[in-house]
């Protein structure tokens, strides 16, 4: 049947509008681990850059040093994980020239967050976790969720292992359902292991994480890197 | 009537709208493994090398670091399966035991022919819901084959043939080198590479190369055939101290019995082991 409306004239109908879609997200593994020491920091990452079921490079470990004594671990969007890495040490570098000294550990945190939640509506896909050292010489981990919500912790897991390396360290590191004389603050040497150890096991069950584990040892004087193999299937 | 009465023959589909109606209110189906696999075969001068990877993932997370995707069809043919593990392993042992049964009406060794008709037709009624990607080889009467079957019944008769994720990178092997009428030693390391070649490249192929080599009167399943990575060794020790366990509190309960019976047997007597 014919539709006409109220003055006679045939009803047509448009196309209407079109929504289309853009896909700016893109997941690229990788894992990363921070514990805090007496007074001294360790951040580690996998080497591994993926995309679904491929690997892009296996020589792309996923910690940037940004000052002296401070270190941060970015895993998610490769893509966004430059980009936000450019600008933290844009930022560091204004705040070195306008102040005349580094930046603390503390500070980049918290600029980090504000950096982070800028993008509150269209974020970076980025899980960050920054390490150091303290403005009273002690060691100091942060971690932030990808709009900049952040917390200081004794020890923290980000990236596709998280979920295995964490209740790890909540153990090893946190002596979680441990004794109470099992509690002894740990050495640099051990701290090490462990997290290298936590690594071997991640790149066991987890296909995001392999290659190589970096392994960055904050103190006051600086930072040390050391490299271990891993899985490479 | 019968007594008792057995379940219908074929799939059940009796909870479908109840699962329609628990997906629209925000529940997930389960996810089942998935074998993101590496498999492939040639033909070579006395018959067929089939090599697997040993890797099962549910989503990123390795399931199974030692899987066996190398399945038993009947004595002079294997199938390697990739797709869901269930339907690879489902579909091989329905497959392997018609075989079974055609053999003793025939009295003659199954065909190869035969099994990839049985495996098209199979995986064709179910429209690629059977999520089984094949590469079927044996040795029969009229010599060596190799097929590859897709789930959705198409199938390939292919001098070599590579099949699941890591399909590409062993095929890039293949091509590199592969000839006809190899010796038994080159084929079976060029299968290794193929498969090696998966396993690094692929994320969702790993551990292990499973081969199997299959000729007019012997079949050999070597599992593993090769470590392609040696598992990483920790230095820690992660073992517990004996009381590592807080016991929170203890409460000694006798139980009460009553003596039914007793039995008094002679030393002498061997115990009854009945």
């Amino acid at each position: 049947m014919e539709v006409l409306n109220n003055r006679g004239v045939e009803d047509y109908q448009t196309a209407g509008p079109k929504q289309s879609y853009f896909s700016p997200y893109s997941f690229n593994g990788g894992s990363i681990l921070a514990v805090a020491g007496e007074d001294f920091a360790v951040i580690a990452s996998d080497s591994r850059l993926s995309e679904g079921f491929s690997i892009h490079t296996r020589d792309q470990p996923k910690t940037y040093q940004l000052t002296q004594n401070t270190v941060v671990g970015a895993c998610g969007f490769h893509g966004d994980v430059l980009t936000l890495i450019k600008v933290l040490k844009a930022r560091i570098k204004m705040y070195l020239h306008e102040h005349n000294k580094d930046m603390s550990s503390t500070a980049v945190a918290a600029m980090l967050s504000t950096i982070l939640y800028y993008r509150r509506f269209f974020p970076y896909y980025v899980y960050n976790i920054v390490a150091g050292i303290d403005d009273e010489g002690k060691g100091c981990v942060f971690s932030f969720d990808p709009v900049g919500s952040y917390e200081r912790e004794p020890y923290r897991a980000g990236g596709s292992a998280s979920s295995m390396l964490q209740p790890l360290m909540d153990n090893q590191v946190g002596f979680k359902n441990l004794p109470k004389q099992a509690r002894v603050p740990l050495s640099k040497e051990e701290v090490v292991k462990k997290v290298r150890d936590g690594f071997i096991s991640a790149a066991e069950r987890d296909i995001y994480t392999g290659d190589e584990v970096v392994v960055n040892i904050i103190t006051k004087d600086g930072v040390e890197v050391e490299r271990f193999p891993l899985r490479k299937d | 009537m019968a007594a008792v009465e057995g379940p219908m023959p074929g799939f059940s589909f009796e909870n479908c709208i109840r699962n329609r109606h628990l997906e629209k209110i925000g529940h997930k189906a389960p996810t089942a493994y998935k074998t993101g696999t590496t498999i492939a075969g040639i033909i070579y001068k006395d018959g067929v090398v089939l090599g697997a990877d040993t890797r099962a993932t549910e989503d990123t997370v390795v399931a199974d670091k030692n899987c066996s995707k190398i399945h038993y069809l009947a004595d002079n043919m294997y199938c390697c399966g990739a797709g869901t593990a269930a339907d690879t392993e489902m579909t091989t042992q329905m497959i392997s035991s018609q075989l079974e049964l055609h053999k003793l009406n025939t009295g003659r060794k199954p065909r190869v022919a035969t099994a990839n008709r049985l495996l098209k037709q199979m995986l064709f009624r179910y429209q690629g819901h059977i999520s089984a990607a094949l590469v079927l080889g044996g040795v029969d009467v009229t010599g060596p084959h190799l097929y590859s079957i897709h789930p959705h019944g198409s199938t390939d008769k292919l001098p070599y043939v590579t099949m699941g994720s890591g399909s590409l990178a062993a095929m890039a092997t293949f091509e590199d080198r592969f000839k006809p009428n190899m010796e038994k030693d080159e084929a079976m390391k060029l299968v290794r590479d193929a498969i090696a070649a998966g396993i690094f490249n692929d994320l969702g192929s790993g551990s292990n190369v499973d081969i199997c080599v299959i000729t007019k009167d012997k079949v050999e399943y070597l599992r593993p055939f090769d470590e392609a990575n040696i598992k990483g060794k920790r230095e820690g020790n992660y073992g517990y101290k004996r009381g590592s366990t807080a016991v929170v509190s203890t409460e000694v309960k006798k139980i009460p019995f009553e003596v039914v019976a007793t039995q008094v047997v002679s030393g002498t007597e061997a115990m009854d082991t009945a």
